[in-house]
């Protein structure tokens, strides 16, 4: 019998989603992989390529109903996207399936070249992205997309914190004409917008309001700071929670916004301290000449720590528990 | 458009004296490869493509994308004098602002790629051949690669992957020159045979004479029962119709001085006269 995998959430966090009223969704990874099948039902323009990895992307389903729809094209990221931007550049409407930390890497010059500067509207779709190959090493960790697409001009880049932005993304990404990145893992995720929201790329969703601390998170650690905010609650600290699935175009307002009217902010992702999310919205602070305690949780500059994804999530606090902690140093930083 | 091999000579000749110009007026350029592949875009645009401005946005057109990417210069002059855009736009060559930029864009009317970075091309040209399988279109896609460049394993993932497909629409040429920046392909890294490599992937193989029109024409031209990818080795020179730049790899990227450009141009005059004189005796 094999060991259970260890939890992303501590009893204390469970707790808190069980107070918030927070339901289990599923993976991300599942979500995308029926809500593209969905639209490719109705659209035979789209084709999902996939680079031996058509498991790995849940997509048996997808292959079996519409097998004239998948384009495979064996372990080799680099043909991949080539391939990806020479169908779209006759007319289809191309989703290129690959594990992150290749398609990201192997592939770079391809989507800087043949997808981004050819301005072929190609949707790559990084899948097990961060550390959700935790245990398996580096190799398949991506804590670099952010970093290098974000240098590349003519690309959007998207991480859904929940299966809700995972559907809206995968359907409004198929008619976009700008290349558009979109990474996420296989983890199930509680779900964050349970009621009705507005999904626009590019444009950010508050899901709590507050004007002590802001968290600003990416991906799939909004739900951590979500429930930061509840602990936080209890002992009074008002957290306003900004899900920037959008982590370029960045939504600039919503930064200044947060920057303007709390105290202190928290950015959080899944990724490198470098060059992701909480270095854009330094920027953006930066150079609005708005000066506020200011965090990044992400993950530091050294040989990342081994274990599971939720292991590692521990290690490098990004959990309730390390989330809030953070919050409370910069707002004892900021009363000083 | 019925163009005599005499025809496509003289198209050849004046080809070579637009792209030397240009280059030296800019002062840049990739002189030795476009002299060598030259002759195969002559057929390509005037023989074999379907393709034109006007046609150039219809989702049936033949379809060129040139993964050797640094010899845009022959590419401009041949798209010039089909018509995508006034030659005299040439001069802006490497200027600033200019679309005309040092290896092929979108912005450039009648190219389908932006290519520069080797080993790009061939994947491109798989997509877009799936594309044409998908779509029940029966266009063409071609491409052409350095020789050199097929050090770049992506093209073998692209290699393999068109036979996986069968894509009988797809047409490499490889201008075989056997030269690259730092010499002769076999003492850099070499990658011979070739022939035996594409075979091994699942390729129709042919060799021709790359400046040969009649065995160009033939080799490009569409052939319905071959149920594979096909390419086309063309065994050309390397600065082909400059007597000083032919097969010297100093000229990759050479930009000729006044006496060199004026020998050149002088060169280029004696072709002119021989053809003259070979169209005079009924050749």
């Amino acid at each position: 019998m094999s060991a259970p995998a260890p939890s992303m959430y501590s009893s204390q966090a469970k707790a808190m989603a069980e107070k918030l009223g927070l339901k289990m969704g599923r993976a991300n990874l599942e979500e995308f992989a029926d809500t593209l099948l969905s639209v490719a039902r109705a659209n035979r323009n789209i084709l999902a390529l996939t680079s031996d990895s058509r498991g790995s992307g849940k997509l048996g389903p997808f292959a079996q109903a519409l097998p004239d729809q998948i384009v495979e094209l064996g372990i080799a990221e680099q043909n991949l996207v080539g391939v990806a931007a020479g169908l779209a550049s006759a007319g289809k409407t191309a989703y290129a399936v690959s594990p992150a930390c290749f398609l990201t890497a192997r592939a770079l010059e391809q989507i800087k070249n043949d997808v981004a500067y050819s301005d072929q509207p190609v949707k790559l779709i990084g899948i097990s992205a961060g550390v959700s190959y935790g245990a398996l090493g580096s190799t398949h960790h991506s804590l670099h997309d952010f970093a290098s697409l974000r240098a590349i001009n003519n690309i959007d880049i998207v991480a859904p914190a929940d299966n809700l932005e995972t559907r809206e993304v995968v359907r409004q990404s198929a008619d976009r004409r700008i290349p558009v990145y979109i990474r996420f893992g296989k983890a199930p995720l509680y779900d964050l917008n349970a009621t009705a929201t507005v999904f626009e790329l590019g444009k950010s969703i508050t899901l709590r309001a507050g004007t002590d601390i802001a968290f600003i998170a990416t991906g799939e650690t909004v739900i951590h700071a979500i429930l930061a905010a509840g602990a936080l609650a209890e002992s009074g600290v008002t957290s306003r929670v900004i899900s920037m699935h959008t982590v370029k175009p960045l939504d600039v307002q919503a930064v200044l916004k947060a920057g303007r009217q709390c105290r202190a902010i928290v950015t959080v992702e899944e990724h490198s301290v470098f060059g992701g999310l909480g270095e854009a919205c330094a920027a953006v602070l930066m150079q609005a000449s708005i000066s506020v305690p200011f965090k990044i949780a992400a993950f530091p500059d050294e040989h990342t720590v081994t274990g599971s994804q939720a292991d590692i999530f521990r290690h490098y606090g990004i959990s309730m528990e390390g989330l809030a902690c953070r919050a409370q140093t910069l707002l004892r930083q900021d009363a000083q | 458009m019925n163009l005599s091999d005499h025809d496509l000579a003289l198209k050849s000749v004046a080809y070579r004296r637009s792209m030397l110009r240009c280059i030296k007026h800019a002062g840049a350029g990739h002189t030795g490869g476009g002299l060598s592949c030259i002759d195969i875009l002559n057929v390509l645009y005037n023989r074999i493509l379907r393709v034109s401005p006007e046609t150039f946005a219809d989702p049936g057109r033949d379809r060129y994308i040139q993964s050797k990417g640094h010899c845009v210069e022959a590419l401009y002059v041949v798209l010039a004098d089909r018509g995508f855009f006034p030659e005299e736009k040439l001069q802006t060559l490497c200027q600033y602002d200019s679309p005309f930029v040092g290896h092929p864009t979108r912005a450039v009317p009648g190219i389908e790629h932006n290519t520069g970075a080797l080993g790009h091309g061939l994947s491109v040209a798989v997509g877009a051949a799936i594309a044409g399988k998908k779509d029940r279109r029966d266009f063409r896609v071609y491409v052409l690669m350095g020789d050199g460049e097929l050090a770049e394993g992506s093209n073998w993932e692209a290699a393999m992957a068109a036979s996986h497909y069968s894509l009988d629409n797809l047409i490499a040429i490889v201008d075989h020159n056997t030269l690259q920046i730092s010499g002769r392909t076999r003492d850099v890294c070499s990658n011979e045979p070739l022939d035996e490599k594409f075979r091994a992937f699942g390729w129709q193989v042919q060799s021709v004479d790359g400046h040969n029109f009649n065995e160009l024409t033939a080799a490009l031209a569409p052939c319905d029962d071959i149920r594979k990818p096909r390419v086309v080795i063309a065994n050309a020179v390397k600065g082909k119709g400059i007597s000083f730049m032919q097969d010297v790899a100093k000229w990759h990227h050479g930009v000729p001085d006044a006496a060199e450009y004026a020998a050149a141009m002088r060169d280029l005059d004696d072709a002119m006269v021989h053809l003259a004189r070979t169209i005079g005796a009924g050749k």
